[in-house]
């Protein structure tokens, strides 16, 4: 009944807002969480093409996504247009971040002007949503994105599900415009407990390597869609995958805009490097990129602190903070997992990042894909969970097991002592993980460690993670690196703990060892009767010496 | 058609049918801009429009407005400001103008500062042309003085977290969707919107401050700022 007060026209122009509505929120979003500040111009002069009268980019295959999710329906009751935005890190173990829901409802202004009023008003939720995005938690971390974690999206069409957003999850509400057939809501749930929870296993999981944005394993929902990652590097070639937006037909047909839509072809901000397109390469092993993520960690100040969670792994390309000083012989070099792992030792590299470094960071891979290499030998352990209350029943013992602390200034703490105060940080799988590998460090003693698979490292990785694991059982070592007071990230990286831990325990002085010295008394002994024997021949030039000093 | 100056200041108008918002943030000194900045573009990005083009038969196109993101130096916060370089500058001399006056008045640091939209009503001669406000926006602020680095990186960290708040609860009265003036014929665009700018269209507004003295009354140097010049035109 409703219908019938509405004009034909009025109710074809609705609908076409209402579709390009949800496909420029679902951009907005998306762009927002691509880890690179948007920046589009200001146009005094009207192209007709730019829908609700923002500069809006369109990246084709969100778009693309968008159209496949929403399948030629509209928002409706009951029928919610959901993006979710989520994290996943270099482990492979991902947390859902937000929920952005558009929603419609019966509640129905049957007054409103379509062409006008709810253009605009659409228009001025879309500047909400821009407002909005960057003030949910999720925004600084997509910013900081690329190394240790991606941010992904998922669009979904239906019922919203926020289950996966942890207990105590925040709605923020972007805003709502009534329309002669129902009011539309944008909102996002947005999860506030951020410590880190994994959904599965903790478990190791070998490294993903060379991930292609469409490879993204299906979640184990039944109607669940791709995940895909946010920030999307979109080159000429990749953009031939994907239909551009095909806008000509769908002019903006107000009143205040007459010209029909161009072609948006979507150019993204310049990154900081050019990088060629993701390539899948299931052998390909990036040992510079565990060097990497050393400069990332002691250069980027994360908000979280860091702590040493790592069920950490030896192999290279995991987080690894910079270990100054933890190879004796040479100071400033990351072993690698070396001999049988076929990963080459990361040559010397100082502290802080440099362009230089930077670049080869990306280069072996475009922008988006990190390469983690998960250790391969694990314990089946538990999940472990930086709960919001901070306390860790299992899981620390689990630690227990698994951290195996150098010699240095700790050494006498116990363990329990060490990784409880850092079980209770949140965000604690950014923590950096140190990795020591010397094979006759007579402190250590590493677990046994079986290996374990995981589904997602089945489907993505063919060569298993035999290549890393052979035999080598110092793979478990994890240098738990803390920062003492007044250490700065970005000087070399003789800070003060580790210069302390270094020089703790010089070797003793030969002089002064028993053994050495009461060998030679008794040889010095021994020696006299000849060495005054030999003094009394040369008496004379003695004294021929001695005049002269007189 | 004459222009005239607006007559009364914002803060003594009339404020019939003027909604009026008011927020409030602690922050460092040297935050002040940022802060300020933050909040202003935020209210002026949801009260601004493409340029409009009229054409016959009474109707118009609006162009498009550009956004650009803005990370803060000293407050670890972003925001989304329209893409006009002249408007920047415009609220970036108000801001400086306000911070400079907070700085120098050696008071506690408190003060506010107002973005108030109004709407011109013209009269005729001799009597000048009213300017009714439809929608006030008061930040009040509050320096505070920190001691050591640590407690400066707790403070980036807490603005941030409060400018969150308040770009949700701009966003919610943006969202009520309460009086907006009419959109206007070609005649009258000028009193509605500030036309002046090359690239988008905010509708009319000023800027002023007050500087709270120690006794917590507002001191006589108020100060108003039109920042659109209603005289040069």
């Amino acid at each position: 009944a409703m219908d019938t007060d509405l004009s034909s026209q009025d109710r074809k122009d609705l609908d076409k807002f209402i579709k390009f509505f949800a496909l420029k929120t679902v951009q907005v979003i998306v762009q927002a969480r691509l880890g690179e500040k948007i920046c589009t111009r200001s146009s005094s002069s009207p192209t007709g093409s730019d829908w609700f009268n923002l500069a809006i980019k369109d990246i084709p295959e969100v778009t693309h996504e968008a159209k496949k999710a929403l399948a030629g329906q509209l928002p409706a009751v009951g029928r919610s247009m959901c993006v979710e935005i989520s994290l996943k890190t270099s482990e492979g173990d991902s947390m859902e971040l937000e929920i952005w829901c558009l929603e419609m409802n019966e509640k129905c202004d049957k007054e409103i002007k379509v062409s006008y009023t709810v253009y605009n008003r659409l228009s001025l939720l879309l500047k909400s949503l821009l407002a909005i995005t960057r003030v949910t938690p999720a925004y600084r971390l997509s910013r900081k994105q690329g190394h240790e974690y991606v941010i992904l999206y998922r669009i979904y069409f239906g019922e919203v599900q926020l289950s996966g957003l942890g207990e105590g999850f925040q709605t923020v509400r972007v805003g709502t415009v009534g329309t002669p057939v129902g009011t539309i809501t944008l909102s996002c749930a947005y999860r506030i407990n951020l410590a880190f929870m994994s959904t599965r296993q903790f478990e190791r999981t070998p490294p993903i390597m060379g991930i292609i944005i469409d490879h993204f394993v299906d979640r184990p929902y039944p109607s669940s869609s791709p995940m895909h990652p946010c920030n999307y590097r979109a080159g000429e070639d990749n953009c031939a995958v994907y239909p551009s937006v095909e806008d000509s037909q769908e002019v903006c047909t107000t009143s205040f805009s007459t010209s029909p839509p161009s072609q948006c072809v979507f150019t993204v901000t310049k990154a900081h490097f050019q990088t060629p397109p993701p390539v899948v390469t299931d052998t390909l092993k990036v040992p510079v990129m565990g060097l990497a993520f050393s400069h990332q960690l002691s250069s980027s100040r994360l908000s979280y602190q860091p702590a040493a969670l790592g069920v950490g792994s030896a192999d290279m390309g995991y987080p690894v903070l910079f270990a100054g000083g933890l190879n004796a012989a040479h100071p400033h070099q990351l072993i690698g997992p070396g001999k049988e792992g076929g990963v080459p030792p990361i040559p010397s590299q100082p502290a802080h990042g440099t362009q230089a470094d930077q670049e080869r960071m990306c280069t072996p891979l475009d922008g988006v894909h990190y390469s983690a290499a998960t250790p391969s030998s694990s314990e089946d352990t538990e999940t472990v969970s930086n709960s919001s209350e901070g306390k860790c029943g299992s899981p620390h013992d689990l630690l227990e097991t698994i951290f195996i602390r150098k010699v240095g200034a700790f050494v006498n703490k116990p363990i329990n002592q060490v990784t409880m105060a850092n079980l209770d940080i949140p965000f604690a799988m950014f923590a950096p993980k140190n990795v020591e590998l010397e094979d006759n460090d007579p402190m250590v003693n590493p677990p046994d460690s079986p290996e374990t698979e995981s589904p997602l490292q089945g489907s993505l990785h063919s060569e298993g993670s035999s290549g890393s694991s052979t035999g080598n059982t110092h793979d478990d070592f994890v240098m738990i690196d803390f920062k003492p007071a007044f250490s700065k990230d970005d000087i070399l990286p003789m800070d003060l703990g580790t210069f302390y831990r270094e020089f703790q325990n010089p070797p003793q002085l030969s002089s002064l060892s028993i053994d050495i010295g009461a060998q030679s008394m008794a040889e010095d002994l021994d020696s006299l009767p000849e060495k005054l024997a030999v003094h009394e021949k040369n008496v004379k030039e003695f004294d021929a010496f001695v005049e002269t000093l007189q | 058609p004459c222009r005239t100056r607006c007559c009364a200041p914002p803060a003594l108008s009339p404020a019939m049918n003027c909604r009026a918002e008011v927020l409030e943030v602690s922050v460092e000194g040297r935050q002040v801009e940022e802060a300020m900045l933050a909040v202003l573009h935020t209210v002026l990005l949801h009260r601004s429009t493409g340029k409009f083009h009229y054409k016959k038969e009474g109707t118009y196109s609006i162009g498009t407005v550009g956004t650009q993101d803005v990370d803060c130096d000293f407050i670890d916060f972003a925001y989304v400001r329209v893409s006009s370089e002249e408007l920047d500058r415009a609220l970036r001399k108000a801001v400086g103008e306000f911070k400079d006056a907070l700085r120098s008045s050696g008071s506690d640091g408190m003060g506010q500062i107002s973005l108030e939209f109004y709407q011109k009503k013209k009269s005729r001669w001799p009597f000048s042309d009213e300017c009714i406000p439809w929608e006030l926006w008061t930040i009040k602020v509050n320096v505070v003085n920190l001691a050591n680095e640590q407690e400066r990186q707790i403070c980036r960290e807490k603005v941030g977290e409060k400018l969150c708040e308040k770009i949700i609860n701009i966003v919610e009265v943006m969202n009520r969707h309460e009086y907006l003036p009419k959109m206007p014929t070609q005649s009258e665009v000028d009193n509605v919107f500030d036309t002046s700018l090359k690239d988008v269209q905010p509708y009319l507004y000023k800027i002023s401050y007050q500087i709270t003295d120690s006794l917590g009354t507002s001191v006589t140097t108020t100060m108003r700022r039109l920042i659109k010049d209603t005289l040069a035109l």
